[in-house]
């Protein structure tokens, strides 16, 4: 059965920002014959070459895969961080689920840390710090074992795997009212924690982790939610719970100078 | 750089909200408390004011005040530091639109520092108008006490005090609603299978606690005045 392809046009505020140094302003353009199966980065690309042809400065926007899973991507749209469709990014999200003749607000991810660049590109180093403070496994855990030779209870492995689809895209951050990045450290340290490789160096990954996000200026934690339902990858709140958990324990069970310094 | 040690704990934004949830759990169950203790005044003023001359008559208060001033006073200091440090984690640009649809959140959960407020303020009225309010005698079986009956009713029969106790309970049910579940969540004694049973238990702890406060004012206004 043959559908006929819906067209629309749309009015979009868009944040343009010349420079980190820059104010910013919004600018208003509208984008015509916008088919409706575009992802909403091919109806900004349709509008960067409108631009080009203009001779006008193009919008600047993170991307890279394209199909949800690279994390470059994301901005605010109506002040929902990669739209309105949940478990979505923006690169994923559909010009069918907006209306005809709608105005759309397009604005950068806004937090302290996250430095505007330009237009709607922003400096999300601060989580590649915090990654390099302790998410990741330093002692040799050695060449890739054997499928089940090392037995991890099924609810454990879904829950490190639940952890571990986070993306760094920085949408918790940016819906968060305290410029959290809680959500997100949550999951790094989770999906370390629960399996076995990561339980060597378990104590002090979550305490360098957590030091290195409040020295980024994230805020604290006040457990609204909004990064649970911004979240592109489900991401659930409860993680930051278990988070909680283990820098409290940390704080018992660290041994300096024990083999998880690699001494 | 680790957060490690007390000091070091206590100073980061995961250790703070571990601070915030001891001391507002010592305050939820206080609330509790408080409003099972209420209730006394459906059994009459002499059951009523014998409770309140036991409670307070015990060396024990003291021990009890100590902690509930402590608390308080550690619960409204750390949000006051972690509101500043969260407008500033926040930036200066604000956004120009906020969530509506499927990613927008409970606005209770948004505005615990505007209730909390209040309930200070509540707080302050609250502990003038009673514990420092005007002082009746009364003899309950022969022992002298407080005639804090006496009280509850002469202040419940204005209008404008219940209209003020009845928005400041709603606020503290609104304030409950969401920091009874946090508490969970900022001591890290929350887990995928007791998320949904901590969630029911916020709200029933919020209306159960409202509920209970409200019917003092409520049934001393209708039926005693």
């Amino acid at each position: 059965m043959h559908q006929e392809e819906r067209l629309m046009s749309l009015t979009l505020k868009v944040w343009r920002q010349k420079s980190p140094k820059d104010q910013g302003h919004f600018e208003t353009y509208t984008v015509e014959k916008v088919s409706e199966h575009a992802s909403f980065l091919e109806m900004l690309d349709q509008l960067n070459e409108q631009l080009i042809r203009e001779k006008k400065d193009p919008i600047a926007f993170d991307h890279d895969c394209r199909e949800g899973i690279c994390g470059s991507c994301g901005f605010m749209i109506n002040g929902e961080a990669h739209g309105p469709l949940k478990r979505t990014t923006v690169c994923q999200l559909h010009m069918r689920h907006f209306k005809d003749g709608e105005t759309l607000t397009i604005e950068p991810w806004r937090a302290q840390p996250f430095t505007v660049l330009k237009d709607l590109m922003v400096d999300r180093t601060a989580f590649d710090r915090i990654i390099q403070a302790g998410g990741y496994i330093s002692v040799d855990t050695g060449s890739a074992p054997d499928g089940n030779a090392i037995p991890i209870a099924k609810p454990k492995a879904d829950w490190a795997f639940d952890n571990a689809t986070c993306i760094g895209c920085g949408a918790c951050v940016a819906s968060c009212k305290n410029a959290s990045a809680m959500l997100f450290l949550a999951a790094k340290v989770n999906h370390l924690v629960s399996l076995p490789q990561g339980q060597v160096e378990r104590e002090q990954r979550v305490m360098r982790m957590v030091a290195q996000h409040d020295d980024e200026g994230f805020g604290a934690c006040t457990s609204t939610g909004a990064c649970e339902a911004a979240c592109p990858k489900g991401i659930r709140l409860v993680a930051i719970a278990q988070l909680n958990r283990e820098l409290l324990r940390a704080q018992f069970c660290y041994q300096e100078g024990s083999k998880e310094e690699g001494i | 750089m680790m957060v490690y040690g007390l000091r070091s704990y206590l100073s980061s934004t995961v250790g703070k909200k571990f601070v915030m949830g001891v001391t507002g759990l010592i305050w939820a169950g206080f609330v509790f408390l408080h409003m099972l203790g209420n209730l006394l005044i459906f059994a009459g003023p002499e059951v009523y004011n014998s409770y309140a001359h036991q409670l307070t008559s015990s060396g024990l208060i003291y021990v009890a005040e100590f902690i509930l001033l402590g608390a308080l006073l550690t619960h409204v200091i750390l949000a006051i530091q972690l509101t500043l440090s969260n407008r500033a984690a926040r930036g200066s640009q604000p956004y120009a639109c906020t969530a509506r649809g499927s990613k927008s959140v409970l606005l209770s959960s948004r505005t615990m520092m505007f209730h909390g407020s209040m309930l200070l303020v509540f707080l302050i009225t609250h502990l003038m108008g009673f514990k420092f309010g005007n002082y009746y005698e009364t003899t309950v079986n022969g022992v002298v006490m407080r005639d804090l009956h006496r009280l509850v009713v002469e202040v419940f029969s204005q209008p404008l005090a219940v209209l003020w106790y009845l928005v400041a309970l709603v606020l503290l049910g609104v304030h409950l609603s969401h920091g009874v579940g946090s508490i969970f969540q900022s001591l890290g004694l929350k887990t995928l299978s007791n998320e949904a049973l901590i969630k029911s238990l916020s709200w029933t702890y919020a209306i159960v606690v409202t509920l209970g406060f409200l019917s003092q004012p409520i049934y001393v206004f209708l039926m005693m005045r």
